[in-house]
C-alpha cells in the first residue's frame, strides 16, 4: 500500500514538474503593423517571438538570471565580425530583436556609436520593456525600412567600420534586403577597411543566389557557422581579407573579453570558411537583383 | 435578327479575349509596383496602401473618360487605339522608373507620401487608359437594352477573372523566371499587338460592325 501511495505521489511530482517545465508564460502579447509579437518566459529564459508559439520562431532570447551571456549560436558567430576589423568606431545594425547584439557591442565598446535600424516600433517597444535594451548618447534606434535608411546614410555621405543584417526572420525575408543593388548601397556606407556581417539561412535553395550575390559584389568572403542548426554568417569585408595570422592575433587579444558573453571566440574562428576556400554552390547561379528577387518564393 | 444577336459573333469573343487581357496586365501591373517601389521606399504597408489608392483612383478616372468616349462614333478601331495608347504609357514604368523614383526619394523625405508621388507619376496616367476600357467593351457588345445587365455581367466577369490570373501567374511563377522590366514590357507588347489586331479587323470587318452599330441605335 505504501510502495503504492509512493509510486502514485512520484507519478505527480514527475507529472508537474513535467508540465512546469514545458509550459511557457506569455508575458506579453500584440499584433503589429507587420506581425504578432510574442514575449514569454521559460524557466530561467525570455524569449521574442514573431507570429506563433514555438520554438523555431524564437528571434532572440536572454537567461534573466544572467543577461549578458548570449543565447543563440548565430549571435555568438556574428562576433566574428570583430577579427576582421580593429576597434569598430561606428557600428550600424538593421534588425533589431530584442536588441541583443547591440547591448553587448555597448558593453565591448562604450564610446562606440551603434546605430540601430528597425522597421516595427512595436518590436523597439518591446526590446526597451522586456530585454533591457540600451539607448544613450552612443546607442540609437531608428525606426525605418532598413533600404531606406541606407539609402537616406549614402546621401548624408555617412560611413560605418561594421554593417550588421540581421532583418530576416525564419518565414519571411524582405526581398529588397537581398538584391545585389542593396548589398552594392551597404557596401558603400563601409568605411575603408569596414566589414558586413550578414545573418541569413544556409538551407534552401536561396543558399546559392544569396552567395553568388554577395560575391558578385564583395568578391570572397567567409562563410561563419556550425552545421548544426541553419543559420550561417556571411562576412565580408570591403578592404582585403586579413591573413590567418592576424586573424589569430585578434583571436587572442579578444578572447578573454567575450568569454563573459558566452562567445568562444576561438571556436568561433574556427567554424569560418573562406569562399577562396571552399565555393560550394554552382559558378553559373543567377545573381538577385532588384529586377529579379523571388527571395522567399526560392527559400522553401 | 435577335437569334443572331444571341449567339456570340467572333468579333465579340475578340472583344472579350481583349478585355479579359486588359484585366491580367492591370493587376499584373499593379503587383510589381510593390516590387519597384521597393528599393526605394520599403516594402511596408503603405506601400501596398499608395498603390492600391493609385490603381483604384486612376481607374475611377479611367471608366468615367471610357464612357464618355464611347458616346461618339464607338467602334474597333477606337478600341484599338485605347490599347496602343495603354501599351505605350506603360513603357516609362519599364524604362525610366528609377530615375523617376530617384527625383521623387531625393525630394521627399516621407516614404508614405514619397511612394504615393511615384505611383502616381508610373502608374497614373497608364491605368487611366486601361480602365477605359470596360466601359468601351461595354457599349461595343451590348445590343439592346434587356441584355444589356448581363452583357455588362459576362464582360465584367471576364476582365475580373482576367486579373485574378494576372495577379497569382505574376506573383506565383513570372517573378520567379523572368525580370520585373521585362515582365512589364511583355505586358506592354501583348496590350499593343492586341490594338494593333483590333485597328485591323475594324478594317476588314466594316459591314458588320455598321450592323451591329445600327441594331444599338435602334
Amino acid at each position: 500500500m505504501n510502495k503504492f501511495y509512493i509510486s502514485m505521489l512520484t507519478f505527480f511530482c514527475l507529472l508537474l514538474g513535467f508540465t512546469t517545465s514545458i509550459s511557457a508564460e506569455v508575458i506579453h502579447q500584440e499584433r503589429s503593423l507587420y506581425r504578432n509579437i510574442l514575449v514569454d518566459d521559460k524557466g530561467d529564459s525570455r524569449c521574442l517571438k514573431f507570429n506563433v508559439k514555438s520554438n523555431k520562431t524564437n528571434q532572440s532570447c536572454l537567461y534573466k538570471s544572467d543577461p549578458q551571456r548570449l543565447v543563440f549560436n548565430y549571435t555568438k558567430l556574428l562576433f566574428s565580425g570583430l577579427l576582421l576589423i580593429e576597434e569598430p568606431k561606428n557600428i550600424l545594425i538593421i534588425g533589431l530583436g530584442g536588441g541583443t547584439m547591440s547591448n553587448t557591442l555597448h558593453q565591448l565598446y562604450p564610446n562606440s556609436v551603434i546605430t540601430n535600424v528597425e522597421i516595427d516600433p512595436a518590436v523597439v517597444k518591446v526590446a526597451r520593456q522586456y530585454f533591457g535594451f540600451i539607448e544613450n548618447q552612443s546607442v540609437t534606434s531608428v525606426i525605418q525600412d532598413g533600404r531606406i535608411f541606407i539609402k537616406r546614410a549614402i546621401i548624408k555621405k555617412q560611413k560605418y567600420d561594421w554593417i550588421i543584417l540581421d532583418a530576416f526572420n525564419g518565414d519571411y525575408i524582405p526581398e529588397h534586403l537581398l538584391t545585389q543593388e542593396f548589398i552594392q548601397e551597404t557596401k558603400s556606407l563601409l568605411n575603408e577597411n569596414g566589414v558586413l556581417s550578414a545573418n541569413t539561412f544556409s538551407v534552401s535553395d536561396l543558399y546559392a543566389h544569396e552567395s553568388a550575390t554577395y560575391k558578385s559584389v564583395f568578391g570572397d568572403f567567409y562563410n561563419v557557422r556550425n552545421y548544426k542548426n541553419s543559420n550561417r554568417i556571411i562576412l565580408a569585408s570591403k578592404g582585403k581579407l586579413p591573413s590567418l595570422t592576424v586573424i589569430n592575433q585578434r583571436v587572442s587579444a579578444l578572447k578573454d573579453r567575450l568569454t563573459p558573453f558566452g562567445v568562444d571566440l576561438e571556436q568561433v574562428s574556427n567554424q569560418m570558411t573562406s569562399t577562396i576556400i571552399e565555393q560550394d554552390w554552382p559558378e553559373n547561379t543567377k545573381i538577385l537583383t532588384d529586377q529579379f528577387s523571388p527571395a522567399n518564393l526560392l527559400n522553401n | 435578327m435577335n437569334e443572331q444577336q444571341n449567339k456570340p459573333s467572333w468579333q465579340n469573343l475578340f472583344i472579350y479575349l481583349l478585355a479579359f487581357s486588359s484585366g491580367f496586365c492591370i493587376m499584373g501591373i499593379e503587383l510589381l509596383g510593390g516590387r519597384i517601389l521597393a528599393p526605394f521606399f520599403g516594402s511596408s504597408v503603405h506601400i501596398w496602401g499608395s498603390i492600391i489608392t493609385v490603381f483604384m483612383l486612376s481607374l475611377s478616372f479611367g471608366y468615367l473618360a471610357g464612357g464618355k468616349l464611347s458616346t461618339q462614333n464607338a467602334s474597333l478601331k477606337k478600341y484599338g487605339f485605347i490599347f496602343v495608347l495603354a501599351s505605350i504609357t506603360i513603357l516609362p514604368v519599364a524604362i525610366w522608373s528609377t530615375p523617376i523614383m530617384e527625383l521623387i526619394f531625393l525630394n521627399v523625405e516621407d516614404s508614405r507620401y514619397g511612394s504615393l508621388l511615384a505611383c502616381a507619376a508610373l502608374f497614373f496616367i497608364p491605368t487611366i487608359i486601361l480602365g477605359m476600357i470596360s466601359p468601351y467593351s461595354v457599349r461595343l457588345l451590348v445590343t439592346d437594352k434587356d441584355s444589356s445587365g448581363q452583357t455588362a455581367g459576362k464582360l465584367y466577369f471576364v476582365s475580373t477573372l482576367g486579373s485574378a490570373l494576372g495577379t497569382i501567374i505574376t506573383s506565383f511563377y513570372f517573378v520567379l523566371f523572368f525580370e520585373v522590366d521585362n515582365i512589364i514590357m511583355v505586358f506592354s507588347s501583348v496590350l499593343g499587338m492586341l490594338g494593333v489586331f483590333a485597328i485591323f479587323l475594324n478594317k476588314s470587318a466594316k459591314p458588320l460592325n455598321v450592323n451591329t452599330i445600327g441594331a444599338v441605335h435602334e
